[in-house]
């Protein structure tokens, strides 16, 4: 990373201390979506649009807020609007912000199987090296949000980078800098978790949402994107958001026993083929005896 | 047991190597264009399989290039399996004689030949590998439309992905093991079964000590009481 060059461990010619020496850098970063405080004014959706060089896809309207019913290949960030009608007969809208969740644990790298089509970052940053990718879909199968997605003309999968590009040179997200309410924050992970919980407590203490929370799923490790809501018991209402997300069982019983079984399946049975050559040799023809064989 | 030698010898030399036909042109071409189409499977989903493997995409084209024929070819190779079922599944269809072999196997697996019982003009052993192999391809198709698709399935239809995977991959590696040993079998193991696929034809001495029903079948001679 390029952060790495601006620790100083020696100066030379240098009289006393080297400023900065031993100075331990987070690397993990990490974005808060407050959804207490989103307005749903999509301007994330925009900046993450123009910077990553996105058209605009065709709407549909369903009588509601909500544009299009999912990301899509092409729109890696879309905020899913719920209306929710609470237990005192009042309704909230709820509106959640979706996108990749950059998990510590992803299963869309797990699935893939093309090398490096996708590179988990130290940072936390999960990336599709699109040069990669075969398209085959397997993240698609992989993946325990539904993020990403297949494009019919590149045949190969897209999806939010956590703006890698501008990461990288230390620059926010292009969805935080667009976002006007300040419910997008961006920063190291433990920031981020001491931000929202700060923000949980004040939620549960002061505004009247006992069960208001914190999502950082442990079931993936915990995730690069982590988000606050008004009701952390059933983040289902947040336009399916996982209660326990976790790699699909069928992804992990493939990729881990049964590789490891069907590998030395198939090691074995070519060492047992090539056993029974050696130990019993080939079947012959054998001359048909005379008294065996009459004409009719 | 015979005790003329050279009587036997003299009349097995003439007639042992006489040739009979064994496949028709239809069934050898199928068969190789079924070989190529699987072996084209084979590659690029071990490529798929294992990072380890991964090598074995380039050299048919490269990983997107596999991705998007690897479902092509699996019609193919299933085209070919469904040809072979309509023309040999008379021949293939399991019966009482084949109870009797399935417990010789052991006496086969180590060249006893003699105590195990004649057949006709497949084995059991063949007979699984095919029905084994057409199971397969029915279970790999249906799971290979939803990798082939997977995009198009709906999230509340992901089930099905999550199915798919396990058997496809279950299910590839089981025609793996059928693969090989029939490639071992009519290659290493049987002299002149490889031949019979290329030439379509047979020595009178083969047909006689591996398929000794098929083979008085059909040179209409008659089989000696037992």
């Amino acid at each position: 990373m390029s952060q790495a060059s601006t620790e100083i461990v020696r100066i030379s010619g240098h009289a006393g201390t080297v400023p900065g020496a031993g100075v331990n850098r987070e690397f993990q970063v990490c974005k808060l979506v407050d959804t207490t405080t989103c307005i749903g004014c999509k301007a994330c959706e925009v900046a993450c649009l123009e910077w990553n060089g996105n058209t605009f896809s065709e709407t549909t309207f369903d009588n509601s807020y909500q544009t299009m019913p999912e990301t899509a290949w092409n729109y890696w960030n879309l905020i899913k609007f719920n209306e929710h009608e609470r237990e005192d007969g009042s309704m909230m809208l709820l509106m959640r912000k979706d996108q990749c969740m950059h998990c510590e644990d992803p299963g869309c790298l797990a699935a893939c199987p093309a090398d490096a089509a996708i590179v988990q970052y130290a940072n936390g940053i999960v990336d599709f090296q699109e040069a990669n990718c075969i398209g085959c879909g397997y993240c698609i199968t992989g993946c325990p949000f539904n993020i990403p997605k297949f494009s019919p003309t590149a045949r190969k999968v897209f999806k939010c980078t956590l703006c890698n590009d501008r990461v990288s040179v230390g620059l926010e997200p292009a969805c935080i800098k667009a976002c006007p309410t300040g419910c997008l924050h961006f920063g190291t992970k433990s920031e981020m978790k001491e931000l929202a919980e700060t923000r949980a407590d004040q939620l549960r203490e002061h505004s009247g949402f006992p069960d208001a929370g914190v999502y950082d799923p442990p079931g993936v490790g915990g995730t690069h994107v982590i988000y606050v809501l008004h009701d952390a018991k059933n983040p289902e209402l947040y336009g399916g958001l996982p209660k326990d997300p976790h790699i699909p069982y069928s992804v992990w019983l493939w990729k881990k026993p049964l590789k490891w079984l069907g590998n030395l399946a198939i090691v074995g049975g070519l060492a047992g083929l090539a056993w029974h050559y050696m130990r019993y040799g080939p079947k012959k023809p054998e001359p048909i005896p005379p008294e065996e064989d009459r004409r009719a | 047991m015979n005790t003329d030698a050279v009587t036997r010898t003299r009349t097995a030399a003439s007639d042992d190597q006489e040739l009979m036909t064994r496949y028709s042109f239809a069934e050898r071409a199928n068969h190789w264009f079924g070989a190529l189409t699987y072996t084209y499977l084979l590659v690029t989903g071990l490529a798929f399989w294992s990072p380890y493997l991964y090598w074995m995409a380039a050299i048919v084209g490269g990983g997107p290039t596999a991705r998007f024929w690897h479902p092509w070819f699996g019609l193919l190779f299933s085209a070919s399996l469904f040809w072979t079922f309509k023309e040999w599944r008379r021949d293939m269809q399991v019966d009482a004689s084949d109870r009797a072999w399935a417990k010789a196997i052991p006496f086969y697996i180590k060249n006893e030949d003699e105590k195990v019982p004649p057949v006709g003009r497949f084995n059991y052993g063949q007979k699984l590998f095919f029905w084994g192999m057409l199971y397969s391809v029915i279970l790999l198709i249906l799971s290979g439309v939803a990798l082939w698709y997977t995009e198009a399935l709906p999230w509340n239809l992901r089930y099905f992905r999550y199915a798919a995977v396990l058997v496809h991959a279950s299910v590839a590696l089981i025609t793996i093991g059928l693969f090989l040993i029939h490639v071992y079998m009519s290659t290493l193991m049987e002299e002149g079964s490889f031949a019979s696929m290329i030439h379509g034809t047979v020595t009178r001495a083969w047909a006689w000590t591996f398929h000794r029903t098929w083979y008085y079948e059909a040179t209409g001679r008659s089989q000696p009481k037992q």
